[in-house]
C-alpha cells in the first residue's frame, strides 16, 4: 500500500477512526507522517486528518473557492491551507468563508457559536443579534402588508443603530 | 530562573488526590485564544512573533493566579528541560519543539500553564488531579475572563474564538481526562469501550507510546467538537462518559477477580517480580508493568504500599527525567541499566503481592467518592 499524502514510499503508519457511522482510514509513509505531526498520537486526531491532506470533506474547500484565493490581511493562500491545515490569520475565516463552510459543518455539531464572548464584545454581539432579529421581523411585516407594525419595527431598528459605537460584525 | 527548582518534586506530584483518582489520573481543561489583527504563530515572521510574545507575556504574568509564576521564553530552556515539562503534561510536544517567540507562564502550584506562540497565540490550561473538570473548566474560565480584559481577542459573533486550526474553532475547548484503565485492556473490553465513546463524537488515545499503542494502560478522552456547543455542555457531556468509563474499569476488575483471579494474580506477580530485580528495562516496559503494581495496590495486593510510590516511578523512570538524575549523558542502553537500578533500589521494601486479599474487594469501594 502506497503512503497518501506522498503516493511514493509505502505506507506503514495506519490510523483507523470512527466518528459517529462515518470511518476514517489514513496510511502514511514514515516520512509524511513525522511531517504531518502524525508521529504524536496525544496532539493528533483524524478529524486533523482531514484537514492535513484534504481527504473528504475539505476538498469543498478547493471547489467552492476555485483559483488562488489571497487573504489581503496576512498574505495567506488556499495551496497554504491545503499544506498546513492551518488558516493564517482571524480575517483568514472571512477570506476562505465560503471553502470553509463545508468543513465546519462536516467538523463540529453546528456552525454558529453558542458559548462564551469576551466581555468587552458582549454588548455588541447581542445588539447585533437583535438587529438581525428585528431585520427578520420588518421583512415578514412588509410581506404581510402588516405596514403599522413594520413602521414601528424599522423605528426600533434606526433607534438601536444609533446607539454606542457602529456593530462589530465580523 | 531555573525550573527544576521550581517544578514540584515527582513524590509530591504524586501525592496530589482528587475525586477517583484510582482511575482518573487527571482532568485538563485547555482555552485557545488569539489576538485579533495579528497573523497565527504558525504564518507569523519571527518579528512579529516577539512582538506577540513580548504582548501576551506581562499580560499573563500580571493575572493574579501567575503571582509567583515561572515564565520563561523557549529558547531559553534546554532540550532536556523542554522534554522533561512534556513528560510531566506541562507543554505539548509541539510547543517543546518551538523556540524564538514562544515561551510559557506556569503558575507556583502547576495547575495553570499558558502556552505563548504554540499553534495558537495562547493555549491555556488547568489541570486538576482526580475526575474535577468542573473545578477544571471554572479555574480556566476566569483566568481567560481576567484575560479578555487586557488583550484584544479574535473573536467573530458568528464562529467565536478564531483559531488557527478550524477544528478549535468556536470555543476554542479541549476537556481532557487522563485514565488508568488496566482492568477493561485485561478483560479484552477496551476496543468496544473505546469504539463507544468515537460514536459519541469523543477522540480516545494512549496517552504514551506511538500510534495507537496506550503504553501503560493509560488512556485520554477528549471533545472533538468546538463549535455549535457551549463549554459547559462540551463539559457536562465527558463528565457523564466518564462517569460510565469509571464503573466500566470498576466492573471489569471485579469480574477479573472473581472469574479470573490467576490471570490478574499471575500479571501482577510477574510486573513485581521483573521490575524488583530486573538489571536492565526499557521505559516502554516499565510504564508497563508499573500499570500492573497500580492496579496491584488498587486491589489491596500490596498492603503498606502507597499508590503513589507507583505515580512517582512513572514520571520518574520516565527518558527526560531519568537523563536528569544523572550528570553524563548516556545512551538508551545504559539508561535501560539505570532505570532497572532504580527500580530494584525503589521497590527493595515492597513485600511481595498477596494472594489472598485480606480485605474485600477495593472495587466495591465507592467511599472514595
Amino acid at each position: 500500500m502506497l503512503c497518501c499524502a506522498c503516493k511514493e514510499k509505502p505506507a506503514t503508519v495506519h490510523l483507523t477512526q470512527i466518528v459517529g457511522d462515518k470511518m476514517q482510514k489514513l496510511d502514511l509513509c514514515e516520512d509524511c507522517a513525522k511531517l504531518k505531526g502524525v508521529n504524536d498520537p496525544t496532539s493528533f486526531s483524524l478529524a486533523d486528518a482531514d484537514v492535513l491532506f484534504g481527504l473528504g470533506a475539505s476538498q469543498e474547500i478547493e471547489q467552492a473557492a476555485g483559483t488562488e484565493t489571497k487573504c489581503p490581511h496576512c498574505g495567506f493562500t488556499q495551496a497554504d491551507f491545503k499544506k498546513s491545515g492551518r488558516l493564517g490569520c482571524p480575517e483568514c475565516y472571512t477570506t476562505f468563508a465560503e471553502g470553509l463552510e463545508g468543513l465546519l459543518k462536516s467538523m463540529h455539531k453546528g456552525i454558529r457559536h453558542i458559548g462564551k464572548v469576551p466581555e468587552p464584545l458582549r454588548e455588541s454581539r447581542e445588539k447585533a443579534d437583535r438587529l438581525k432579529l428585528l431585520q427578520k421581523r420588518l421583512a415578514k411585516a412588509i410581506d404581510d402588508e402588516n405596514f403599522e407594525q413594520a413602521a414601528s419595527l424599522r423605528d426600533e431598528i434606526k433607534h438601536l443603530g444609533s446607539r454606542g459605537s457602529g456593530l462589530n460584525v465580523t | 530562573m531555573d525550573i527544576h527548582k521550581f517544578l514540584t518534586p515527582p513524590w509530591e506530584t504524586a501525592q496530589r488526590h482528587g475525586p477517583h483518582d484510582r482511575i482518573v489520573m487527571s482532568s485538563r481543561v485547555r482555552l485557545a485564544r488569539n489576538l485579533k489583527d495579528a497573523a497565527f504563530p504558525g504564518w507569523a515572521k519571527k518579528p512579529e512573533r516577539i512582538r506577540i510574545f513580548d504582548l501576551v507575556r506581562p499580560a499573563v504574568e500580571s493575572l493574579p493566579e501567575m503571582k509567583d509564576a515561572f515564565s520563561e521564553a523557549m529558547d531559553n530552556l534546554s532540550a532536556l528541560d523542554k522534554q522533561i515539562l512534556v513528560e510531566r503534561h506541562l507543554i505539548s510536544r509541539e510547543h517543546a519543539a518551538r523556540s524564538t517567540g514562544s515561551g510559557l507562564v506556569m503558575s507556583r502550584d502547576e495547575l495553570f500553564c499558558v502556552m505563548i506562540n504554540e499553534e495558537d497565540h495562547l493555549r491555556m490550561q488547568a489541570l486538576r488531579p482526580g475526575l474535577q473538570l468542573r473545578q477544571a473548566w471554572s479555574a480556566i474560565d476566569l483566568l481567560d475572563s481576567e484575560l479578555e480584559q487586557k488583550l484584544p481577542y479574535a473573536f467573530s459573533n458568528e464562529l467565536g474564538y478564531l483559531t488557527a486550526c478550524p477544528t478549535n474553532l468556536g470555543t476554542g475547548i479541549r476537556v481532557s481526562a487522563m485514565l488508568h484503565l488496566p482492568g477493561l485492556v485485561l478483560a479484552e473490553q477496551i476496543n468496544p469501550i473505546i469504539q463507544s465513546v468515537n460514536k459519541l463524537g469523543l477522540a480516545v488515545r494512549g496517552l504514551y507510546g506511538e500510534g495507537t499503542e496506550a503504553l501503560g494502560n493509560v488512556f485520554q478522552v477528549s471533545n472533538q467538537m468546538t463549535l455549535g456547543e457551549n463549554e459547559l455542555t462540551i463539559v457536562e457531556r465527558l463528565d457523564k462518559v466518564l462517569s460510565q468509563i469509571i464503573e466500566h474499569e470498576e466492573n471489569a476488575r471485579q469480574t477479573l477477580m472473581e472469574k479470573k483471579p490467576k490471570v490478574v494474580y499471575n500479571h501482577i506477580g510477574r510486573a513485581f517480580g521483573i521490575l524488583a530485580n530486573a538489571h536492565s528495562i526499557s521505559s516502554k516496559e516499565t510504564m508497563n508493568l508499573l500499570s500492573l503494581m497500580r492496579l496491584g495496590v488498587d486491589l489491596g495486593l500490596f498492603p503498606g504500599m502507597e499508590r503513589a510510590l507507583v505515580d512517582e516511578l512513572f514520571i520518574l523512570t520516565q527518558p527526560a527525567h531519568l537523563q536528569r538524575s544523572l550528570s553524563d549523558k548516556l545512551s538508551p542502553e545504559e539508561r535501560d541499566l539505570v532505570r532497572a537500578d532504580m527500580m530494584r533500589d525503589r521497590l527493595k521494601n515492597v513485600s511481595r503481592p498477596m494472594v489472598k486479599r485480606l480485605e474485600p474487594p477495593t472495587g466495591l469501594d465507592k467511599s472514595a467518592n
